[in-house]
């Protein structure tokens, strides 16, 4: 056998074997978590190495339990998905709205120091967290804002508005300018522009930017630790998931229905952005 | 970067102030138009400032400072005018017996994380690079790790992985006879033919390139569809075979992304907290420095000392970045 043909073939076997190989190890714990959501506890210890439950012992006990009050003898995790909801919801309005301002800014106005100041700006997502970490959680705990959303607010509105700024202006660069400049002479104010030809003309792109923003806002966890674990009314889905688990005793199989429940939202919102969400990640670093 | 409107270089500012000395006066459309750009970014670059870069100078000063998280009630920004200044904190974090080790843990941890990643999303890139069948519904599939809860994400390995009853523990022990092992509570195990091997540490390690490898995949996976097929066409023609022709033509134009990514990924893993806090809480030999910065913080009340960690986590990765841009420069001129 060639050199050639033989590559063909390994090579042929190989690309089958690699594509089962990856799907095994995505959709695994994806089954693993699905299938222990839907049983009973006992039904977990008794047989741990069945993956999908029996159909007999089939119930939603793990999804009631979870997201009822606390007072109806739950877990409250309802409540979490209310402060997590609130959480990335201002988030994503305080970062969209900055973030739209500011790469219509860098896009299209000529002022000095652009490029520093947007260098500057996107080089803070590169930044250890926990570098601010220690002096915020001083600062807020002198201000008295500890437990408080506020804090958590304006933190993650900081740490999401360059990924937002970088990923709006990829795309207003590519979007022509003739528009905007025939309703700037039809009368139209800077102001009235960007509300009236640029907003609506990078829906798309703004709408895959907001997810990603939530995505983020709604996984995050340090900065949760930090400032709301004290209260319990106050924890976000995050935080919630780890500490039922750590310190409330709360049993493994309801505890995965309530991370199939925090999951759900970030799948739908990724399965309908996935498209621009990755070409509006990427686009910048593919050009040769 | 796509910035299309290019100022003068010169002095810049940052301030939101009109320049005051421009060179030759602008007009007043010109000037208008800047004031109302700075107006824009204000928010911006206000976020960027209070948030990032005052905490950063407080952090150096909060590091010099003896601070308890009880005398908190008298801390004030400006504080350490008055304070005594000092190295302390620096001396007792560095002190500490495990110090060096933790260094290195973390330095091993960004590395080992970063490079399966890397290696894990060409992998699937190049086995997903000619269409299929299905291949869209299997492209979603394997962004899942990067897109799951991480909270969820680690208590599913948790749950998994668990001695009592993991999933994994039990199909071993039934197919391969092993005893149930503790995944994230032991500290090594020892192997056939390797011997001992740091096994909570490992798995951690193990989870970082699993939740990550995604992050790399997209990338690499755009890359590839960029490269021009006439480069294969013409590779082809000169008798290259397929792993010639990765060698030759694929990897030659990944390499720019692939140090990119590296970069990206390293200085993340190297920071990373979360992961571990969630899997290990930092136990069983997988302590790293950000888990300790979160213990002075936290556990032992000691901002000052926790202040100080965090300047020499900056630090010690600012040294292994230069390291390797350095090396990065010298290949590409060689």
């Amino acid at each position: 056998m060639s050199r050639h043909a033989f590559e063909e073939r390994f090579f042929r076997i190989a690309r089958w074997a690699s594509i089962a190989f990856f799907v095994a190890i995505t959709a695994f714990p994806l089954l693993v978590m699905l299938g222990l959501s839907f049983r009973p506890v006992s039904s977990l210890l008794n047989e741990p190495g069945r993956l999908l439950p029996r159909p007999s012992e089939i119930d939603l006990d793990g999804y009631t339990r979870i997201l009822s009050s606390r007072d109806d003898g739950g877990f409250g995790f309802a409540g979490f998905i209310g402060n997590s909801a609130y959480i990335a919801g201002v988030t994503v309005v305080l970062s969209l709205s900055f973030g739209i301002l500011a790469a219509y800014a860098a896009t299209r106005l000529r002022y000095r120091g652009a490029s520093f100041i947007n260098a500057a700006i996107v080089l803070v997502y590169l930044f250890p967290p926990l570098v601010f970490a220690v002096p915020l959680f001083v600062m807020f705990t002198r201000l008295g804002m500890r437990p408080s959303f506020t804090a958590v607010i304006i933190i993650y509105f900081a740490y999401t508005l360059p990924l937002a700024l970088y990923m709006l202006r990829n795309y207003f660069s590519s979007v022509p300018v003739d528009i905007e400049e025939a309703a700037r002479i039809d009368g139209a104010s800077r102001i009235g522009v960007i509300r009236h030809v640029v907003v609506p003309l990078s829906a798309p792109a703004i709408a895959t930017v907001g997810i990603y923003v939530f995505m983020s806002a709604w996984d995050e966890f340090l900065f949760a630790l930090l400032f709301l674990v004290e209260d319990r009314d106050s924890w976000t889905v995050a935080l919630g998931i780890n500490q039922l688990e750590a310190n409330v005793g709360t049993p493994t199989t309801v505890l995965m229905a309530g991370c199939v429940v925090i999951t759900i939202p970030v799948v739908v919102a990724f399965s309908l952005a996935q498209r621009f969400l990755t070409e509006g990640l990427t686009s910048g670093s593919v050009k040769d | 970067m796509t910035t299309t409107t290019q100022a003068p270089p010169g002095s810049d500012h940052p301030g939101g102030a009109p320049p005051r000395h421009a060179r030759r006066p602008a007009s007043p459309s010109r000037r208008r138009e800047a004031r109302f750009a700075y107006l824009l970014l204000l928010p911006a670059i206000l976020a960027t400032v209070v948030l990032v870069l005052l905490p950063l100078l407080w952090n150096v000063t909060i590091s010099l400072q003896s601070l308890r998280l009880i005398e908190l009630r008298n801390f004030t920004p400006f504080g350490f005018l008055q304070a005594e200044l000092g190295f302390d904190n620096f001396r007792l974090v560095t002190g500490q017996r495990e110090f060096w080790s933790t260094v290195g843990r973390t330095v091993v941890y960004a590395l080992a994380g970063t490079v399966l990643s890397l290696l894990l999303g060409v992998w699937a890139a190049l086995a997903m690079r000619r269409p299929f069948r299905g291949r869209g519904a299997v492209k979603a599939l394997l962004l899942v790790p990067y897109v799951l809860p991480v909270v969820a994400a680690a208590f599913v390995w948790r749950t998994m992985l668990s001695p009592q009853y993991g999933i994994v523990n039990a199909w071993g022990q039934d197919w391969f006879g092993w005893s149930r092992v503790d995944f994230f509570g032991q500290q090594t195990i020892d192997l056939p033919l390797v011997g001992s091997v740091p096994l909570a540490f490992s798995t951690v390690i193990a989870f970082e390139a699993w939740r990550y490898f995604p992050f790399a995949f997209i990338f690499v996976y755009a890359r590839l569809q960029a490269i021009p097929r006439h480069l294969y066409e013409a590779a082809t023609i000169d008798g290259a075979t397929i792993s010639q022709q990765f060698r030759y033509v694929t990897f030659p134009a990944l390499r720019g992304v692939l140090a990119v990514l590296f970069l990206l990924r390293f200085i993340w893993n190297f920071n990373d907290f979360t992961n571990i806090y969630l899997l290990t809480g930092g136990g069983a030999g997988t302590r790293v420095i950000s888990i300790e910065i979160y213990e002075w913080l936290i556990g032992r009340s000691n901002p000052g000392a926790a202040a100080a960690l965090s300047l020499i986590l900056a630090a010690v990765m600012l040294v292994v970045l230069t390291v390797y841009v350095r090396w990065q420069a010298r290949r590409d001129q060689a």
